[in-house]
C-alpha cells in the first residue's frame, strides 16, 4: 500500500520554495548584459551628435545599475515569483475585503493580445472601434449591474474610483453655489480609503461608529447630520461582512439634508442580483474591477475602478466620454462640467477587456450564483471556526454574515498569548495568507477572511483545518507560533530599524552610505526656512 | 491598405439555442449537490436564507438584462475576439503617437515576469509567505534609486500625472505655501489633472518658459513648489536644470522634476542637479502601450524623514531576520499610509500599480548602465534623424527645430496643408499612425529606438505625399 497525498494532509507537509536569492544588485559581474537596443546608423548618429551638443544636462557616470545576463535576470526573477503565493496558488481565502476569487486565464489571453496590448491611445479612432465598443459595453453592462445611469470606466483603482465619486459630488455642489458643504461622513467598518480620499478632496471627515449590530444607528447618522453635509460615504457590507438593513433610511436622510450618497461597492461580491446601489437610492457607487469582476491584483495593480453615477451627477463624469454616433464609437472630450481627467487616457485598458470577458462568461444567472457561492462559502467557513473555542465572530451576534467575517481572536490570546498576527505568520507554513484587519483594530485581535465563490468546499476544509491546528499549537506550544514562520522563503524579520530614520534602509544606496559610511556626492538641496509648518507625525504602525 | 473588420451586424451569441444549464467552470458551489450539502451542514434551509438581513423593499427586482452567459471558453474567446479584430494594432501599422504614452521595446523577459502566475495573483500577502514579491519591490526601489541617484523611491503610485500632483501637494505641506509654479510644456490633460488633484494644498499654479530670467521673475517666497518637465511635452531637452534649482532654492521652493526614466542613460540624473523630489511614469520601462492602461507614476526623495514621511504610498526597508546571512523587507514607515491612520494618513493609498515596478526593474536590470546609456542614445539619435530629415526634405516645419529633442517633437502645417485630423487620418493608408494632433495646424510626433530608418523614411514620404495632396 502506497499512502497518497490528500486535500487533508496536503496543508500539513507544506513547504514553501526557499532560494535565498541574492539582490539583484548583487549579482552579475561587469560587462554582463541583459538585452542590447537597437544600434543607430552612422547618419543618425551624427544627427545625435548635433543635438547632444545642445543638452547642458549630460550624464556623465553611468547609473550603477545591474550588470547581469539575461538568463541570469530571468532565473532571479522566476525564483522570487516561486516565493510568492499568488491566489493561483493557494487557497487565498485569508485576505479579507480582498475579494480574491479566480482570475480565468481566458481573459488574460484576450487582454494580452496585440489588438489590445499594441493599441496607442490617441491612434485614429477609425483603428481602435473593437476597443471603443468594449468600453461602451462595459459602461452599459455595470449600469445594469448597479441601476445606475451612466458610467466611467477611467479610475485606475478602486479607491481612485471612490476619489473620482467624491469629486464629482463637489463638482455637482459647486455648480449649485453650495460651496458651504464642507462635510464628509462615513462610518468606521467603511473602508479607509472612503475617508482618506474625502480629506484628501478637501473635507472635513466626521465618522460614525458601529454600534454592537455591526453597523451604525440611525440616530447616530441623525446626530452629525447638518447642511454642511456634502456626502456620506458607504461601505454595506462594510468590511466585517453584515449587511446594514436601514441603508435606505441613511441615503434617504442625508438626500433631506442635500447631501449625496456615495456607495462603496468593493464589496459587491456579496450582493450580485440581491440589491443595487439603486435600489437603495445611491447617487453614485463604485465597483474593483480587480475584485468583484474577476480580474488579477498584479501583486498591488495595475488595478481598474469603475464610477458609476445617477443622471443628476453625469455631467461631471471625467472626460472624455464613449459615445456612439451613426454607428461609429467616438471619444467626446467636449464635456464642461467634466471634472476633467482622473488618469491618463482611458482607464487601465487591460483590467477592463478581462473583466468585460468575466461578466460575459457569467451572465445574469451567473452573476447570482457568484454572489450565492461567496455567501454560503462564507458561512460553511463561520460555521467552523465558530466550532473552534477561542474564534468569536463579535458584534451583530445574532446577525447574519454575508460575504466575510472579521473574526475575533481575543479568548485565544488572553488564554495562550498567541496574537492574531502571530497566527497569521504561522499559517504562511500551511500556505495560506491570513489577514487581520485595517487600523484601528476595533475588533481585537482580528482576523478578516473572505471566502468568494472561487474555492470548492474540501479547499475550504484545508484552510479550516489548517487553522485548528495552528490554534491547537498555540494552546500546546506558543512558542512554535511566536517564532513562526519555519517553512518559507524567509525567517522571523527583525525589523526594529525600520521606523527610524536613522537606521531604515529603503534601498541599497541608503544602505552604502548609512551602514558602509560610502559618502554621497553634495548636491544642492532645498533648505528648510524659519516657520515651516510643523510636520505631523502619526504614532508608529506596523502593516500587521 | 489595412483592413478593417466592419462592426458584425448581429452580436454572436452562444452557439447553444437553449440556455447552457451546465455547471459553470468558475462556481464549483453549483456542481451536484454542493450547494445542498454545505446548507444542510450548516443548518440553513435555503441559500435564500442567507440574504434576509436585506430588506424585501431593497431587493432588485428583476434580472440585469445582461447577453446570454458564455459558459464555454471557446465561444467566449470568439465574441471577444471579433470585437478586438476591429483594432489595428501597432504590429500592423507604423505608430509614431506619443503625448504621454510611448511604443518603446518590450522585452520579452519583461512579458515573462509580468506573466508569472505568482506575480499575477499576488496581492497583500505579508513578507513571509510572499517573501519574493517584497524582494522584487525592494529590488525595484534599489535599481530606480541608482537610476535617479536618489536614496528613497516609493511603491508607484497610478500614473506620472498623479505622482507629479503628489510631488506639488508634499511640497505645499512641507512648506505650508500654496503656489506652484510649472516650468516648459506639458501636456495639457497632466496640467488639467494635476491642478484638479493638488486644489485643496496648492491654489495657484503659474508657468513660465525654461528660459531662466523668465522662471526666477515667475518665482516669489510664497512658492511652494517649481515643477520642470524633462524631457518637456515637445521633446525639448535643453532646460538649465541646475539653473532652475538654484532659483527655486533661493526662495525657499522645493524643486520637483517630472522625468521619463527612460531618457536617464543619457541624461544628467535631476537629484545631481538640485532636484529634492523626482517623479515620473514607468510606461517606457517594458510596461508597453495597452492603449494607455499601462502607467505607474515613481516618485523619489532624498533620505530625509521631513520628504519620506510625506509620501503617501507603501515602502519597504530591508531588515534583517534570525538567520545570519538571510534578508527581509517589510513596510518602513507604515504608519504615513491611509490604511494605518484613515484620514489623518498622506493623502491615500489603494491597489496602484506594484507589478509595473517589478517589470520597470527588470527592464533596468536588463539594461544596465550601458544598455540605458545606448538606448538615450538610440533615441536621441532617431529623433534627432526625423527632425532633419523633415526639414530637408519637406516643406514643413519642425518647431523649434535647431533644439535638441528626445523622442518628441512638433510638426507646424502650412495653411496648404490639410487639418492635423485630415491628415492623420489620410495617413492610416500608408499603414501609418502618424502622431497626435495637438490643433488643426500642429502634430505631436513620437520617435523612438523601435524605429528603424526605413520606418522613419516610409513616414516622412507618406507625409511629404499627403501634405502636398
Amino acid at each position: 500500500m502506497i499512502s497518497f497525498p490528500t486535500r487533508a494532509t496536503q496543508p500539513f507537509n507544506y513547504h514553501g520554495a526557499k532560494w535565498n536569492e541574492p539582490l539583484i544588485t548583487d549579482i552579475g559581474a561587469p560587462g554582463e548584459r541583459g538585452l542590447l537596443p537597437p544600434a543607430s546608423d552612422t547618419d543618425m548618429r551624427e544627427s545625435g551628435s548635433r543635438a547632444r551638443a545642445g543638452i547642458p544636462s549630460v550624464r556623465q557616470d553611468a547609473a550603477r545599475l545591474p550588470e547581469v545576463g539575461q538568463a541570469q535576470v530571468l532565473r532571479h526573477m522566476l525564483r522570487l515569483s516561486q516565493e510568492t503565493l499568488g491566489s493561483h496558488l493557494n487557497v487565498d481565502i485569508g485576505q479579507g475585503t480582498c475579494t480574491i476569487k479566480y482570475n480565468p486565464m481566458i481573459n488574460d489571453d484576450l487582454a494580452l493580445s496585440d489588438e489590445v496590448a499594441q493599441l496607442h491611445p490617441l491612434q485614429p479612432e477609425s483603428t481602435v472601434q473593437g476597443m471603443l465598443q468594449i468600453f461602451a459595453e462595459m459602461e452599459e453592462f455595470l449600469c445594469k449591474v448597479s441601476g445606475l445611469s451612466a458610467c466611467s470606466l477611467q479610475p485606475g483603482s478602486g479607491s481612485a474610483a471612490i476619489y473620482t465619486n467624491i469629486r464629482m459630488v463637489q463638482a455637482y455642489h459647486r455648480s449649485r453655489g453650495e460651496e458651504h458643504r464642507n462635510i464628509v461622513i462615513t462610518t468606521s467598518f467603511s473602508h479607509p480609503s472612503n475617508a482618506a480620499t474625502a480629506r484628501s478632496a478637501g473635507y472635513e471627515v466626521v465618522t460614525i461608529e458601529s454600534t454592537e449590530d455591526g453597523y451604525p444607528s440611525v440616530e447616530s447618522l441623525r446626530e452629525v447630520l447638518t447642511e454642511n453635509v456634502a456626502a456620506l460615504m458607504i461601505t454595506n457590507p462594510e468590511d466585517i461582512g453584515v449587511y446594514n438593513p436601514h441603508i435606505k433610511e441613511f441615503v434617504d436622510l442625508v438626500h433631506e439634508h442635500g447631501g449625496l450618497a456615495i456607495y462603496d461597492q468593493a464589496n459587491a461580491n456579496a450582493l450580485l442580483g440581491i440589491t443595487r446601489a439603486a435600489d437603495a437610492g445611491f447617487d453614485a457607487c463604485q465597483f474593483n474591477l480587480h475584485k468583484t469582476f474577476g480580474a488579477p491584483h498584479f501583486s498591488g495593480g495595475p488595478a481598474s475602478g469603475a464610477c458609476l453615477v445617477a443622471e443628476k451627477l453625469e455631467p461631471f463624469l471625467p472626460a472624455p466620454v464613449v459615445v456612439k454616433r451613426d454607428g461609429v464609437y467616438a471619444l467626446d472630450h467636449d464635456r464642461p462640467l467634466s471634472i476633467g481627467k482622473v488618469r491618463p487616457f482611458y482607464g487601465v485598458t487591460g483590467q477592463i477587456v478581462r473583466a468585460y470577458a468575466w461578466i460575459l462568461a457569467l451572465g445574469d444567472e451567473g452573476l447570482e450564483q457568484v454572489t450565492q457561492g461567496a455567501v454560503l462559502n462564507n458561512n460553511y467557513l463561520l460555521h467552523e471556526l465558530l466550532q473552534i473555542e477561542g474564534i468569536e465572530a463579535p458584534l451583530a451576534p445574532n446577525g447574519h454574515r454575508l460575504e466575510q467575517v472579521r473574526f475575533s481572536l481575543k479568548q485565544l490570546a488572553d488564554r495562550t498569548g498567541v496574537r492574531s498576527a502571530e497566527l497569521a505568520v504561522r499559517m504562511a507554513d500551511f500556505g495560506f495568507h491570513y489577514w487581520t484587519s485595517h487600523h484601528p483594530y476595533v475588533v481585537p485581535e482580528p482576523a478578516t477572511f473572505e471566502t468568494t465563490e472561487s474555492y470548492s468546499r474540501s479547499e475550504l476544509d484545508q484552510f479550516i483545518a489548517s487553522l485548528k491546528a495552528v490554534v491547537a499549537e498555540a494552546e500546546a506550544d506558543p512558542e512554535l507560533v511566536q517564532s513562526a514562520p519555519h517553512r518559507v522563503a524567509v525567517s522571523r524579520i527583525d525589523d526594529s530599524a525600520v521606523n527610524t530614520p536613522e537606521t531604515w534602509i529603503p534601498s541599497m544606496r541608503s544602505y552604502r552610505s548609512k551602514y558602509l559610511g560610502e559618502a554621497a556626492a553634495e548636491v544642492p538641496r532645498w533648505e528648510p526656512f524659519e516657520g515651516l509648518p510643523e510636520p505631523r507625525r502619526n504614532a508608529p504602525a506596523a502593516h500587521r | 491598405m489595412l483592413q478593417r473588420t466592419p462592426e458584425p451586424k448581429q452580436a454572436p451569441q452562444a452557439t447553444a439555442t437553449a440556455p447552457d444549464t451546465r455547471t459553470h467552470p468558475y462556481l464549483p458551489h453549483t456542481a451536484g449537490a454542493a450547494t445542498e450539502d454545505m446548507l444542510r451542514h450548516i443548518g440553513a434551509d435555503s441559500l435564500e436564507s442567507l440574504f434576509v438581513d436585506v430588506p424585501a423593499a431593497l431587493r432588485q427586482p428583476q434580472p440585469f438584462g445582461l447577453p446570454a452567459a458564455l459558459r464555454s471558453e471557446a465561444d467566449l474567446a470568439r465574441y471577444v475576439r471579433r470585437r478586438l479584430n476591429r483594432n489595428t494594432p501597432a504590429t500592423r501599422a507604423l505608430n509614431f503617437c506619443g503625448a504621454g504614452v510611448y511604443q518603446h521595446d518590450v522585452p520579452a523577459v519583461c512579458v515573462e515576469v509580468a506573466g508569472r502566475a505568482e506575480f499575477v495573483s499576488a496581492y497583500a500577502g505579508e513578507p513571509y509567505e510572499d517573501h519574493g514579491k517584497h524582494q522584487a519591490l525592494f529590488e525595484y526601489q534599489c535599481v530606480m534609486a541608482e537610476l535617479l541617484e536618489m536614496d528613497v523611491v516609493s511603491i508607484p503610485t497610478y500614473d506620472g500625472y498623479q505622482a507629479a500632483g503628489t510631488a506639488l501637494r508634499m511640497a505645499g505641506r512641507i512648506t505650508g505655501r500654496r503656489r506652484a509654479l510649472t516650468v516648459g510644456s506639458l501636456l495639457d490633460d497632466k496640467r488639467s489633472r494635476i491642478t484638479e488633484y493638488v486644489a485643496p494644498t496648492i491654489n495657484e499654479i503659474a508657468q513660465s518658459t525654461a528660459d531662466i530670467a523668465a522662471v526666477r521673475d515667475a518665482l516669489d517666497e510664497t512658492t511652494a513648489a517649481v515643477l520642470l518637465e524633462i524631457p518637456d511635452a515637445e521633446g525639448l531637452v535643453d532646460a538649465d536644470i541646475r539653473a532652475i534649482a538654484d532659483a527655486a532654492h533661493a526662495v525657499g521652493a522645493i524643486f520637483v522634476v517630472s522625468v521619463d526614466p527612460i531618457a536617464l542613460g543619457l541624461l544628467a540624473a535631476p537629484a545631481t542637479l538640485g532636484a529634492d523630489i523626482v517623479c515620473g511614469d514607468l510606461q517606457s520601462l517594458g510596461n508597453g502601450m495597452h492603449f494607455g492602461g499601462a502607467h505607474a507614476g515613481f516618485l523619489a526623495v532624498h533620505d530625509d524623514p521631513r520628504f519620506v514621511y510625506e509620501l503617501p504610498t507603501r515602502l519597504f526597508g530591508a531588515a534583517p531576520t534570525q538567520v545570519e546571512g538571510e534578508l527581509g523587507f517589510t513596510d518602513l514607515a507604515y504608519e504615513r499610509t491611509s490604511l494605518a491612520a484613515r484620514e489623518n494618513g498622506v493623502e491615500w493609498i489603494g491597489t496602484a500599480s506594484s507589478l509595473s515596478a517589478i517589470v520597470a526593474s527588470v527592464f533596468l536590470s536588463l539594461h544596465g548602465p550601458h544598455g540605458m546609456r545606448e538606448l538615450g542614445d538610440a533615441i536621441l539619435d532617431r529623433t534627432s534623424y526625423a527632425i532633419e530629415a523633415i526639414s530637408e526634405r519637406t516643406e514643413l516645419q519642425v518647431r523649434d527645430a535647431e533644439r535638441p529633442h528626445f523622442r518628441e517633437f512638433v510638426i507646424e502645417l502650412p495653411e496648404t496643408a490639410p487639418t492635423a485630423s485630415v491628415l492623420l487620418e489620410r495617413l492610416v493608408a500608408h499603414d501609418v499612425f502618424g502622431g497626435v494632433a495637438l490643433s488643426d495646424r500642429e502634430v505631436l510626433v513620437s520617435v523612438t529606438e523601435v524605429h528603424t530608418r526605413d520606418d522613419i523614411d516610409h513616414y516622412i514620404n507618406a507625409l511629404a505625399q499627403e501634405v502636398a495632396a
